[in-house]
This record gives C-alpha cells, sequence and structure tokens, in this order.
C-alpha cells in the first residue's frame, strides 16, 4: 500500500520546521504537568476529586492509549513536557543558540544501558505500585516530580535524552505500540544520506540539534526509537526528511530480535490482563492484595504479577514453539515471533481502559472546576455527578477490540512467521486462548 | 472471486453470531432478595446470578464508611451509612452481565469497588468467543487461499 508524505504540504512542513508552535504546546503541557505536580502534593487526597490523579491517570491516559498511540505513534512524545526541563539546561537554550558546545559532562550512555531493559524494569515497578500510585495524589505527584528531576539529571550527566530512551516508563511501552501506528518520520531518498556530508541530522548544525534521541534518521526502518522531535527536519540540507502517512502496523512486517523488546511485549500484555482482573474484577481479595503495598499478600501477590509475565505467559509461548523444526535458534525464533503480541496488547489496553474511562470520565469535568479539591468552582461545573458513560456499547466495544486485536495479532503471527520460515498455528492458538481469558474477565 | 465468497460468508456468519435472536429460556419469574456487605474496597458476595424478569431486592449494609452501589446498565442505585442497611429493589429485565460498583467516593480504590451481576446467561461473551473463534478460523482459511 501507498504512502502518503505529509510534509509535502508546506503548511505541515513550516509548521514541524517552525520552533514556535512546538513550543507554545511545550508550554502549556509543561504548566499542566508542574500543577498536576502541585495538585498531587497539596490538593485533596481524594483521589477522584485531585486534578492529578483525574487528569493523569483518567484524561490522559486516555487519550494516550485510545487515541495517542494508536494513531500518532510517538506524538505524544513530540510534545511531552518531562525532558523538557533537562535537555534546555543540557543545550543552555530553549530555541536554538549560535554556540553548540556542550555544557555538561555530556557522557555516551554506557553499552550494557544501551537497550529497553531499564525501562522495562521502570515500567513494572510502577506496576506493582499502581493500585496505590492510581489512587493516591500524594504518590503520583512524587513519581510525576521523580520523572522530571530523573530527566534533569541524567540530562547533565548523559548526551542527548538518555532518560528518553533508556528509563521513561511510559516510553517504553508508546516505542513499542508506536510500531503499530499509521504515521511515521523517514527519509526520502538513502542516496541523498549516503552523499550527505556530515550527518547534520545526527551531529547537529546551526539550524538545530543532532538527534536527541540518538537516532541516525537515514537508517530509520521503525518508529520505536525517534521521539517524532523533527529536529532532523530542521537539521536536514538536502529535505530529506518526510513525515508519512502509512498502513498500519507497518513495522511490524520486519520483526524484532531483540530479548529486551519481546519482553517488553509480554511485560505489556501481562499487565493489562493482571490489571482487568485486578481493577476491574470482582474480586476483593485481589484488590487488598494489591493495594497494602508491604503486607505479605501483596508480597505475593508481586509474585504472581511477575510469574505471569516472566514465566507462565513466554513459558506457553515457548511450549507452542517448541516443536516447530527451524534453522534458527529458539531465542531468535521467540524474539520474532513475539511480534504478534504488540498489536494483541495494544488492544487488550484498549478495551481495558474504555471500561475504566468511560466509567470515570465525570470526574473530569468536576476536577476541571475544583482541581484541588478545595470546594472551587471555576467553571460551574464542580458538582457534576459521578456517572458512567456509554455503558450500553461498552460491551460491543470491548469485544470489536479484542476481537479485532485477535485479528491482527494472528495477520502479524503470520507474516512474521513467514518471515522466518516456520508455523504459526501456535502463536494463533496462544493468541487466541488469551483473548478468551480477556473476553471473560472483561465482559 | 472465490475469496471473495468467501469474506461474504464469512461476515454474515460473524453477524449471525453478533446478533442472531435467541430464545429467552421460560422460568416464571422469582423475587429475591441479597443481603451484601459493604467494606473499604469490596462488596461480599461480589457476584450475583439472577433469572431475567427476576424482581431483586439488594440489601446493602455498610460495614464500615458510607458506600453505595450503582448497577451499570440498569443505571439504580442506592446508599448506606456506616453501620446501617439500605435497599434497592429493581426488574431484573435485561439479560447479561453488569458491573455494580460503589458510587460514594469512600477511600482511596474507591473507583475499583466492583461487583458482578449475571442475569440470565451472560450471552455476550458466548456470542464475543463465537466470534474470536470465527475470526481465528478465517484468517487462516485466508492464508490457505493465498498458499
Ligand atoms: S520517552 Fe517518556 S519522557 Fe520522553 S518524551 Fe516520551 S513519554 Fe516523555
Ligand atoms: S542530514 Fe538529511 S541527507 Fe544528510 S544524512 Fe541526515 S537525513 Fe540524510
Ligand atoms: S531528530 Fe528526527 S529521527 Fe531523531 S527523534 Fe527527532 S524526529 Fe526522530
Ligand atoms: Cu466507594
Amino acid at each position: 500500500m501507498a504512502k502518503i508524505e505529509l510534509t509535502r504540504s508546506t503548511f505541515i512542513k513550516n509548521a514541524l520546521k517552525s520552533r514556535y508552535p512546538q513550543l507554545k504546546v511545550f508550554i502549556v503541557m509543561l504548566i499542566g504537568y508542574i500543577f498536576a505536580i502541585l495538585a498531587g502534593l497539596i490538593g485533596t487526597p481524594v483521589g477522584s476529586h485531585n486534578f492529578s490523579i483525574v487528569f493523569v491517570w483518567i484524561a490522559w491516559w486516555a487519550i494516550l492509549i485510545l487515541v495517542a498511540v494508536p494513531f500518532f505513534g510517538r506524538g505524544w512524545c513530540a510534545v511531552c513536557p518531562i525532558p523538557l526541563p533537562g535537555e534546555w539546561l543540557q543545550r543552555g537554550a530553549i530555541l536554538n543558540p549560535p554556540d553548540k558546545r556542550p555544557k555538561w559532562l555530556n557522557q555516551r550512555v554506557p553499552k550494557m544501558f544501551r537497550n529497553i531493559w531499564m525501562q522495562n524494569i521502570s515500567f513494572l515497578l510502577l506496576a506493582l505500585f499502581s493500585s496505590v500510585l492510581l489512587t493516591t495524589p500524594n504518590i503520583t505527584g512524587i513519581v510525576l516530580a521523580a520523572m522530571l528531576f530523573a530527566a534533569i539529571g541524567l540530562s547533565t550527566v548523559f548526551e542527548r535524552r538518555a532518560f528518553c530512551r533508556y528509563l521513561c516508563p511510559v516510553g517504553g511501552f508508546i516505542g513499542l505500540y508506536s510500531q503499530t501506528a499509521p504515521i511515521e518520520l523517514r527519509i526520502k531518498y538513502k542516496q541523498v544520506c549516503v552523499k550527505c556530508e556530515g550527518k547534520p541530522c545526527y551531529n547537529g548544525s546551526t539550524n538545530g540539534y543532532g538527534c536527541p534521541w540518538d537516532v541516525f534518521p537515514g537508517g530509520l526502518t521503525k518508529n520505536t526509537y525517534c521521539g517524532l522531535c523533527m529536529e532532523c527536519i530542521r537539521t536536514c540540507p538536502h529535505d530529506n526528511i518526510a513525515v508519512n502517512l502509512r498502513p498500519f502496523s507497518a513495522d511490524l512486517a520486519k520483526p524484532s530480535t531483540r530479548m529486551d523488546e519481546a519482553f517488553k511485549a509480554f511485560i505489556m500484555l501481562g499487565s493489562a490482563m493482571i490489571y482487568a482482573g485486578v481493577l476491574l474484577g470482582p474480586w476483593g481479595m485481589f484488590k487488598d492484595a494489591a493495594y497494602n503495598v508491604g503486607s505479605s499478600a501483596w508480597f505475593v501477590y508481586a509474585i504472581i504479577f511477575l510469574a505471569i509475565i516472566f514465566v507462565i505467559l513466554p513459558g506457553f509461548f515457548t511450549l507452542g514453539i517448541l516443536n516447530t523444526k527451524n534453522v534458527l535458534p529458539l531465542k531468535q525464533r521467540f524474539a520474532s515471533l513475539s511480534t504478534a503480541l504488540i498489536p494483541l496488547g495494544l488492544m487488550f489496553w484498549v478495551a481495558f481502559s474504555l471500561s475504566f474511562v468511560l466509567t470515570n470520565a465525570s470526574y473530569i469535568l468536576a476536577a476541571l472546576s475544583d482541581p484541588l479539591g478545595l470546594g472551587w468552582n471555576l467553571f460551574g461545573t464542580a458538582n457534576t455527578a459521578w456517572r458512567p458513560m456509554l455503558t450500553s456499547i461498552l460491551a460491543p466495544a470491548q469485544t470489536l477490540a479484542l476481537v479485532g486485536g485477535l485479528i491482527w495479532s494472528a495477520r502479524t503471527a503470520q507474516k512474521a512467521a513467514n518471515e522466518i520460515r516456520t508455523s504459526s498455528i501456535s502463536i494463533i492458538v496462544f493468541s487466541f486462548i488469551l483473548t478468551l481469558v480477556m473476553l471473560w474477565l472483561l465482559l | 472471486m472465490q475469496s471473495r465468497f468467501l469474506l461474504l460468508f464469512l461476515i454474515m456468519a460473524g453477524l449471525v453470531v453478533a446478533f442472531a435472536p435467541l430464545p429467552a429460556p421460560a422460568v416464571a419469574p422469582q423475587a429475591r432478595t441479597f443481603r451484601i456487605d459493604a467494606r473499604q474496597y469490596a462488596y461480599s458476595p461480589s457476584e450475583l446470578k439472577v433469572n431475567q424478569g427476576d424482581t431483586v431486592t439488594l440489601q446493602l449494609v455498610s460495614t464500615d464508611v458510607v458506600h453505595g452501589l450503582y448497577v451499570d446498565g440498569y443505571d439504580v442505585s442506592v446508599e448506606a451509612d456506616p453501620g446501617q442497611s439500605a435497599t434497592l429493589t429493581f426488574t431484573a429485565n435485561k439479560s447479561g452481565s453488569f458491573r455494580f460498583r460503589c458510587n460514594v467516593t469512600c477511600g482511596a480504590m474507591h473507583p475499583f469497588m466492583i461487583g458482578k451481576l449475571t442475569v440470565g446467561t451472560n450471552n455476550w461473551l458466548y456470542r464475543s468467543v463465537g466470534l474470536a473463534f470465527l475470526a481465528v478460523v478465517s484468517v487462516n482459511l485466508s492464508l490457505k487461499q493465498k498458499a
């Protein structure tokens, strides 16, 4: 299927090339982010009436997982406020200074950390505490602040956006799922890059900074690590960068061979299932265990959580592909075939989030008028009563998401299996069984 | 041509699985009463089953703070003060599975204080399973067609 180059429109191109539109969005986002931290720390301890909880975990989460990631890939990273203070400090500038000599330590990130294992770990840490994180404004405020300061700290020690590339718990799964999005940033002509002297897109020039995500745009084949920051559009002297509209999940045609990425798919898939059961299920015992961090029940919960993600799911998956005859080592087959779990996991998250978001969306209006829960009524909506929205279409929408995800996953499995000349059938059965579990948990 | 026919057939089959009317089992409606204890953050019992047409009375007893009970899909609710009980009666005329949840902010995990009411059989779940099965079959058939 053909791609459509969006940057051919001069309006879009100029809007992306100029730093000002992006800066305006950045400033709004940063103010919102800092306000969320403050609201979390000084506002009401009642989560459902605090801006930090309602805007981060209901409004932002809904936009992120239902719209931004499926349709714009790393689009959120293009406007995310978290790395900005660090980046501005690192550059010694908010826009574009004439002098680009490094101002801080500017170290390279050590080789052993140049993968997404740290992101896998940071996500799991938050996931294990998520019942508290999702419901306690204080903790949300602290975590948001910690991310901001971690990003600043890493910016002063390492070059480029080390936090985004290697530590951000959100960035890891956005990157994984961004491969399914119908949008991409790529070069137009390989030959132009081959002949290009100095590679300003990676090394920077007077027009802008070298890729903050430590990616060489000329070599991009998938969305995972390109943060859509648009620097390379500004720096490329040959007008060789394009933003394209493309078919969904184009990147999955070339399966990954990396274990950190394969396990990211398992982590996300498993977490969606566990949340669906623990948070949305009718079993009070699980909720108690998940919420009482530090209790012995919580330790059991944490062990089961990790066992599902690292032993049970990958275990059955491996059993399924064990007997397929193939010249490739098992590890490589495992990594390649796990590609099928990327669309499946994304749609599991969509189905889970639909329920959570539609049930609690009415808090958004109330929190807008009374963000700190202090009895304000800024827009006259503070007393909006809680009421689930669209309850009648929730179940059909979830079925659509889950069955659609299953079809998408099965097609991806066929392509990945084709690529390495093996059978896709066990992967499809695996996806089918997990989809049944998810249907049972949610419907 | 043949693959188009197959696609059409599968879509038809999907529509049948999703929407074909099922005969409602004829069970004489009953009056049923449940006592439900509510505490932070769970109901007990948390799973209820009734037949379609039953008159359901829920007696909600709060054992700690103020709790409520709101039934998704039926849009009815009740609230009980600490140590008190309150009752809610409604006719379970819609079949399927419905969450019921606390509608009075009662603490941190309040948004996840959830139970489940099943009226008759949860047909939508079985239909969804059927659709998932059909989906897998059609993806595999379409592969065979190409091969
Ligand atoms: S990786 Fe994380 S911190 Fe960086 S831009 Fe994306 S969401 Fe923001
Ligand atoms: S600056 Fe432009 S032409 Fe040169 S390598 Fe980068 S993308 Fe290619
Ligand atoms: S500079 Fe270009 S390749 Fe690098 S993250 Fe930004 S948009 Fe992506
Ligand atoms: Cu409550």
